[in-house]
């Protein structure tokens, strides 16, 4: 094969007949460019002529498709539980071991970057003696890490999509994940109700507000949300109500039908709008909020 | 009118009216008339075009990119006519009623992939495809549009139906139809457009070739 490794078609590497590597290649592959690939399909020798390229294509299209959807369909979300809570180990271990790492090697390198970069950087250098093999390869298991981080971010963007559609396309992949994990399941996220949604992952504010010794958080984990986040302070309140209103609604449509309802997010879109017009409205008054 | 449908679409006499109809295994229990099977613009964004005699440049038989497939409503209809088709769809339910409409068709072929990502079906799906059919409801359509004019023949058609409500639902539909079709133009020459109203509340259909 001539054609260069990104830029391949999917069957540049599968045997003909092998629906297992077809499926691989179609699932995993990817080109920046298309290009005329019957005609290199037929070139290459993989099919006889145009024809019994489209015969093939369309076997391992129908083949890696139905693996795909079945696969999508069956990720449930413990698996999504687990994923979260490892990305948060693994970011948390990357970061500490990067700590050490670069410590380490400040006191034998000049010109050592902090935190994960600087591990990455550690990890590229030449050992000279047995000690910097140590503190080269320490650096080079923290960069590990954080690559791993990233691959597990990644898999749970994949995944959370098909596990709470409504909940993944509102929230965000990661944060869909949080709330699920926080909850413990996406039937009992399901099933509380929207107040308890909104201060997920404020347990100890919560708990301090009722133990009479706080004010009541306005938001828990959802505070990460770009319509929280992004709010001015002031309506921030209102923002994560109405937010965690369509979230529980979400995280429900999601448990008990699993179909996508574009009616949710066109609502909670509304919502958001009249509630940041609010500031455009009055931005020269002060307070004036309904909490 | 009927002078700019492709063949292997007809007007015909199906259910007591003059129906769109195309030729193949029916696919949600539309009325039939032979192997011939009504093709509803109600529940067609392409159906509705074809209805409101849009000019799709489309003659039968060509090589088809079709974003947002969908259940294969309309994909199943386009597969009749046309050549090989590659059926885009993004959600994992839908696909499942999809791949039942493509392993009954033998050049429809079904792609559980992301329609913003091209990148990640440009080494399945062929380069000079001469139409892309549109139906996508998220938002940045026009993003959509332009991403994937890589896979489209110079004097290829794109068929869009912009759904206004996608892009942002407290804006007028005319202000959101204005904006999608100037970030359009920086890529495409837009041919026509005309509201689906008719059909389709609040979307509008599209045709326009590479610049």
């Amino acid at each position: 094969m001539t054609t260069d490794e990104s830029d391949a078609g999917w069957f540049a590497s599968v045997p003909p007949d092998d629906l297992a590597a077809a499926r691989d290649a179609i699932d995993g592959g990817s080109a920046e460019s298309p290009a005329d690939w019957p005609r290199l399909a037929v070139e290459s020798g993989f099919a006889d002529d145009s024809d019994n390229y489209y015969d093939r294509l369309r076997e391992a299209t129908l083949h890696a498709t139905r693996e795909a959807v079945a696969e999508r369909e069956r990720a449930d979300d413990r698996q999504l539980i687990h994923a979260v809570r490892a990305v948060d180990d693994c970011e948390r271990v990357a970061n500490e071991l990067a700590e050490r790492a670069v410590e380490w090697a400040g006191s034998r390198f000049d010109g050592v970057d902090s935190g994960i970069a600087g591990a990455r950087e550690i990890a590229e250098r030449e050992a000279d003696d047995d000690l910097d093999r140590r503190v080269i390869s320490l650096a080079s298991r923290a960069a590990a890490l954080a690559d791993e981080r990233d691959a597990l971010a990644a898999t749970i963007d994949r995944v959370a999509p098909a596990v709470a559609p409504n909940l993944a396309d509102m929230a965000g992949p990661e944060l869909a994940a949080r709330l699920i994990a926080l909850a413990g399941g996406l039937e009992s996220l399901a099933k509380k109700p929207s107040g308890t949604v909104q201060v997920l992952g404020a347990e100890d504010a919560l708990f301090a507000h009722l133990s009479g010794r706080a004010p009541s958080p306005k938001h828990g984990i959802i505070y990460t949300h770009e319509f929280v986040r992004g709010t001015r302070p002031e309506d921030r309140g209102s923002a994560a109500r109405a937010l965690a209103g369509k979230l529980a609604l979400a995280a429900r449509a999601d448990h008990y039908s699993g179909e996508y309802r574009e009616v949710l997010h066109e609502d909670l879109r509304e919502r958001m709008a009249t509630i940041r017009a609010r500031a455009d409205a009055n931005g020269d008054e002060t307070g004036g909020d309904d909490e | 009118m009927s002078d700019s449908l492709p063949a292997g679409v007809e007007r015909r006499a199906i259910d007591g009216g003059t129906r769109l109809a195309t030729r193949g295994p029916p696919v949600y229990g539309e009325p039939t008339d032979g192997e011939w099977r009504a093709w509803d613009p109600e529940r067609s964004k392409l159906g509705g075009m074809f209805e409101l005699g849009f000019d799709t440049g489309l003659s039968g038989g060509e090589t088809v990119l079709y974003l947002g497939a969908a259940s294969g409503t309309t994909a199943s209809h386009v597969a009749d006519f046309a050549g090989p088709t590659y059926a885009v769809e993004f959600a994992p339910r839908p696909t499942r009623d999809l791949l039942d409409v493509a392993e009954a068709r033998d050049r429809l072929f079904p792609l559980l992939k992301d329609a913003r990502k091209p990148e990640t079906y440009a080494h399945v799906v062929e380069s000079g495809v001469d139409a892309i059919v549109q139906d996508v409801a998220t938002r940045g359509q026009a993003a959509v549009a332009t991403r994937n004019a890589r896979f489209l023949e110079d004097d290829g058609r794109l068929l869009l139906a912009v759904k206004a409500r996608s892009e942002d639902v407290t804006a007028e539909p005319d202000d959101v139809f204005t904006d999608v079709l100037a970030e359009l133009e920086e890529t495409y020459e837009v041919l026509e457009t005309e509201r689906l109203d008719r059909f389709h509340e609040d979307h509008l259909g599209v045709v326009a070739t590479p610049k």
